[in-house]
């Protein structure tokens, strides 16, 4: 879409600090996730698992467990549809294995029956005969040419011949000529960098409530961050019309790109459709460790070149992602926002994607990103460190601005980086002192943003309320931020708006909630429908003034007459408007359809000080300050939370955690006590700079910001423990062992 | 496996209800007597959403046997607020945003009533080191210390 010329920057709604709607449900225990509905005549649903990394499923004998007392069904991957698109057949053989289990934890086969108890009984009676296969779960080692193979002839045309077997995707791009840049450069550092894989952590396990009947029509109640593509998988997976399965998403605990796609969903339907009654599957925290999506582990080389001024000459990344037991296209992101804060005249990114037999990779938070910029501004540190130059005059001094080509192709537009790292050189944070083991150490981080397919109406009650209908879980706030754009745009109270998420069957479709894409493009359609109503209720005012609709304008939440020839009528409120609707023309709505384009890419900087204890290695978190441009922020406090808890997820992954396999391939921490994500005691306040560098494709100039803030924290705090502890680390994460073992091969 | 028959007290009421030997306060809570303010997050004790107040304790109720809570006493988040007169815990928690998903929030207010009954002006420190055992992966727990904090001087002036 066209760029809004006259991005509004006078606000009376937007940037305050409203009560969120769905607030007093969600601190008195009244709102309702995926496991808080039961329906008449539930069963329970349960999945068996397989405990192997890798096995051929010779034989599954259901019959024991399909005669007992109180089992209504038992399924297994035969029972599903058989989709044509490896897409969505890859979802199915995650749901329910095919002829191998691919990984420890992955589906074999599901019951559904009539208690929790006869349940878990089902599921020990079937009988899988197994012949166990060998395994591999790194990435470098997965991606050797004599690897086991973990799914035969999965490469794409872009695998050069040659590679390993498990070798999916092979991508390469870039610009200038990087021989000649280096030869400019004073000094060159190429490291070599690991990260692990890390789970996104929500809280609440996925939890499903399916009905379906014998006549192909259903209902299905799910967590997920939307609703719309859980209906188009089932659909596909379970063969099913689309118009026939009714999807409501349930009040989400967390997703962070974790609940974009289906686990159990498929499985409940199939269990309801072969026993003809509701089927719940809740999944275990420990079935959420071995069998969903944690991010994936990578490996990567990065080059970069540097004058003695600071003037990156050149810079390459060579890129190793695992995405578990299924294709992944994770490292694309990786390679191209790698080097997206920079303004450089020769860079390359190279990438691979390798298969391994671990659980198929999922969305998190800026998929791909973390990882790569980690390993980039590292090295980038460690040449300031060697050259003895500020890092911050570094990142200025090569900072790509509007105009910059990035190394992935487009031409920036207005962005916010410069003004990003102004904002952190200006803080007092950078100027405080530090002590003895302590350090500090910052990153730039970056994300594309999103904008996608969304569907809003909005609708004029005769009391002059208003209530706005859009189908994006809300995952952080949305529905205050949605509602507060509806009344900035009417010039009616907050308070007069009700926004709520709709299920699959009354409103168009809408893309998941990713990408940071629900303030930016979910507000622009409502926006746009709350225009479509005002031009609407103008035009009935102009009815009643017995004028022309030309004539009227929407002013302060009323319409008035404007123009010479518009005559002297006492302005109409929406509400009186409202009141007399039927006799002006009936109901009064707005909706606006669109695939948005023009989501404004958001850079952040973070600020970090870490004290390392020589003793044990431990790293402690003293000060965190997270500067990140949010275009707009219609909602600061939401907008501040996405900054901080991003941070906190960065910071988790830099210090503590991983998933860890054992030799025989099986997950050994598939729990909150060994899978240690940070908590409270850990972390010190989060201080966080908003900076609003205006997004021009968005009438208010709104950034995504969901994303960003889970960038920069990895290298940021790998900066600082490197300069605390003295010694170059260059793995994830910096446990205390890892650490300790790093100062003392200094 | 034979079932017992449980006589409690759940937010002030009377309870009775009949479980299976190996269910968990948890478990009874939200699938007998319709209480899904109580989240299970992990089942196992390390993520707090499941947190409740029995006899008086802060417990994780996934870890209770729901048998123990016979002739007890079992207050949830549903037995917080005051008929419509919100605790202020919930109240500022709402005012300074302290909540993104909201599924760990039960389990945080009820363990941060359980601290504010026990010390009504807990430093920052002490409020860190108390809600250790409650996961929050969305807010980074920043605006949740502040709102116990704002919570408990809001209360210590009533």
């Amino acid at each position: 879409m066209a760029f809004d010329e006259n991005v509004k920057t006078e606000f009376k709604v937007i940037g305050q600090r409203v009560s969120r709607p769905d607030g007093i449900d969600k601190v008195t225990g009244k709102a309702l996730y995926g496991a808080d509905l039961s329906a008449p005549g539930m069963l329970i649903g349960r999945v068996l698992r397989s405990p192997h990394a890798h096995a051929r499923i010779k034989k599954i004998d259901t019959s024991a467990s399909e005669a007992m007392k109180g089992v209504k069904a038992v399924v297994v991957n035969s029972d599903l549809a058989e989709p044509e698109d490896d897409f969505f057949r890859d979802v199915k053989d995650n749901c329910l294995a095919r002829d191998k289990a691919l990984y420890d934890g992955h589906a074999v086969a599901a019951v559904a029956a009539t208690s929790r108890s006869i349940a878990r009984a089902a599921i020990r009676a079937i009988k899988v005969e197994y012949e166990e296969l060998p395994s591999v779960t790194d990435v470098d080692e997965a991606m050797k040419p004599d690897a086991p193979v973990v799914q035969e002839g999965r490469a794409d045309e872009t695998v050069p011949a040659g590679s390993g077997p498990n070798v999916t995707t092979y991508l390469e791009f870039g610009h200038g000529d990087l021989e000649a840049g280096f030869a400019k450069a004073d000094k060159i550092i190429e490291r070599s960098f690991k990260t692990a894989a890390t789970h996104q952590g929500y809280i609440e396990p996925h939890a499903c409530l399916a009905s379906m009947g014998a006549d192909g029509r259903g209902d299905l109640w799910c967590c997920t961050q939307g609703q719309y593509n859980v209906r188009t998988i089932c659909a596909e997976v379970c063969g099913i019309e689309a118009t026939q399965l009714r999807v409501t998403a349930s009040e989400i605990g967390g997703g962070f790109g974790g609940k974009t796609t289906c686990f159990i969903e498929p499985v409940a339907l199939a269990l309801s459709r072969k026993s003809g009654k509701p089927v719940k599957i809740v999944m275990s925290r420990e079935e959420v460790f071995r069998a969903t999506g944690p991010t994936v582990s990578s490996s990567s080389d990065v080059k970069v070149g540097m004058t003695k001024d600071g003037r990156i000459t050149a810079a390459s990344a060579k890129l190793r992602y695992q995405g578990g037991a299924f294709p992944c296209g994770t490292v694309e992101f990786g390679a191209q926002s790698a080097f997206a804060a920079y303004d450089l005249e020769a860079v390359r990114s190279y990438g691979w994607n390798t298969l391994t037999n671990r659980p198929k990779e999922a969305a998190y938070r800026a998929p791909g990103a973390p990882m790569a910029i980690y390993a980039v501004e590292s090295v980038v540190d460690e040449l300031c460190q060697e050259l003895g130059l500020d890092p911050l005059d570094v990142r200025l001094k090569n900072a790509a601005k509007k105009g910059t080509l990035a190394s992935y192709g487009p031409t920036f537009n207005d962005i916010g980086l410069v003004a990003t790292l102004e904002a952190a050189k200006a803080h007092p944070h950078y100027a405080a002192p530090l002590g003895e083991n302590q350090g500090r150490g910052l990153s730039c981080g970056f994300w594309f943003n999103f904008g996608g397919n969304t569907c809003v109406s909005l609708n004029v009650n005769h009391d002059g309320t208003v209530g706005v209908v859009e189908g994006n879980p809300d995952i952080g706030g949305s529905r205050a931020s949605i509602s507060m754009m509806a009344a900035e745009e009417l010039d009616i109270p907050y308070e007069k708006v009700r926004t709520v998420i709709t299920d699959t069957n009354s409103l168009g479709f809408n893309d998941v909630t990713d990408g940071s894409r629900v303030t930016f493009a979910v507000g622009l359609a409502t926006i746009e429908a709350a225009r479509a109503a005002k031009r609407e209720m103008c035009k009935r005012a102009a009815q009643i003034w017995g004028i022309d609709a030309e004539a009227v304008v929407w002013e302060d939440g009323a319409a008035k007459p404007s123009g010479p020839n518009a005559g002297d009528h006492p302005p109409m409120t929406l509400a009186e408007i409202a009141a007399d609707m039927d006799s002006t023309g009936g109901p009064i709505a707005g909706h606006h359809e669109v695939n948005a384009d023009g989501a404004g890419v958001s850079f952040g900087v973070h600020l970090v000080d870490t004290e390392v204890d020589p003793e044990t290695g431990a790293t402690k978190i003293l000060r965190y300050t997270v500067f990140q441009d949010a275009g707009k922020a219609i909602h600061p406090d939401y907008v501040e939370g996405q900054m901080q808890g991003g941070a906190v997820q960065g910071i988790g992954w830099a210090l503590n955690e991983e998933y860890i396999y054992g030799e025989d391939g099986r997950l050994q921490n598939p729990m909150f006590l060994d899978y240690r994500v940070p908590v409270a005691s850990d972390l010190p306040a989060i201080d966080t700079v908003i900076l609003e560098i205006p997004n021009p494709g968005h009438p208010y100039g709104v950034r995504g910001v969901g994303e960003t803030s889970i960038v920069p924290p990895l290298a940021a705090i790998s900066n600082a423990v490197s300069r605390a502890a003295d010694v170059r680390m260059s793995e994830l994460p910096m446990s205390p062992p890892r650490v300790l073992k790093a100062m003392s091969e200094r | 496996m034979k079932n017992f028959h449980i006589n409690t007290t759940v937010n002030g009421d009377e309870a009775e209800f009949i479980c299976e030997p190996d269910e968990t306060l948890l478990d009874v809570l939200r699938n007998r007597l319709g209480m899904t303010g109580s989240k299970e997050g992990c089942g196992t004790g390390d993520c707090g959403a499941c947190s409740v107040i029995l006899n008086d304790r802060l417990v994780c109720s996934c870890l209770v046997l729901a048998a123990e809570a016979e002739g007890g006493k079992v207050d949830t988040i549903e037995g917080m607020a005051d008929g419509d007169k919100l605790h202020p815990l919930q109240k500022v928690f709402i005012e300074k945003a302290a909540l993104q998903c909201g599924v760990c929030t039960p389990g945080i207010l009820v363990a941060a009533k359980a601290l504010l009954e026990k010390n009504p002006d807990p430093s920052e420190t002490e409020i860190r080191y108390w809600l250790a055992g409650n996961l929050c992966r969305c807010t980074g727990y920043d605006k949740i210390i502040k709102a116990v904090q704002d919570a408990a001087a809001e209360m210590r002036s009533a």
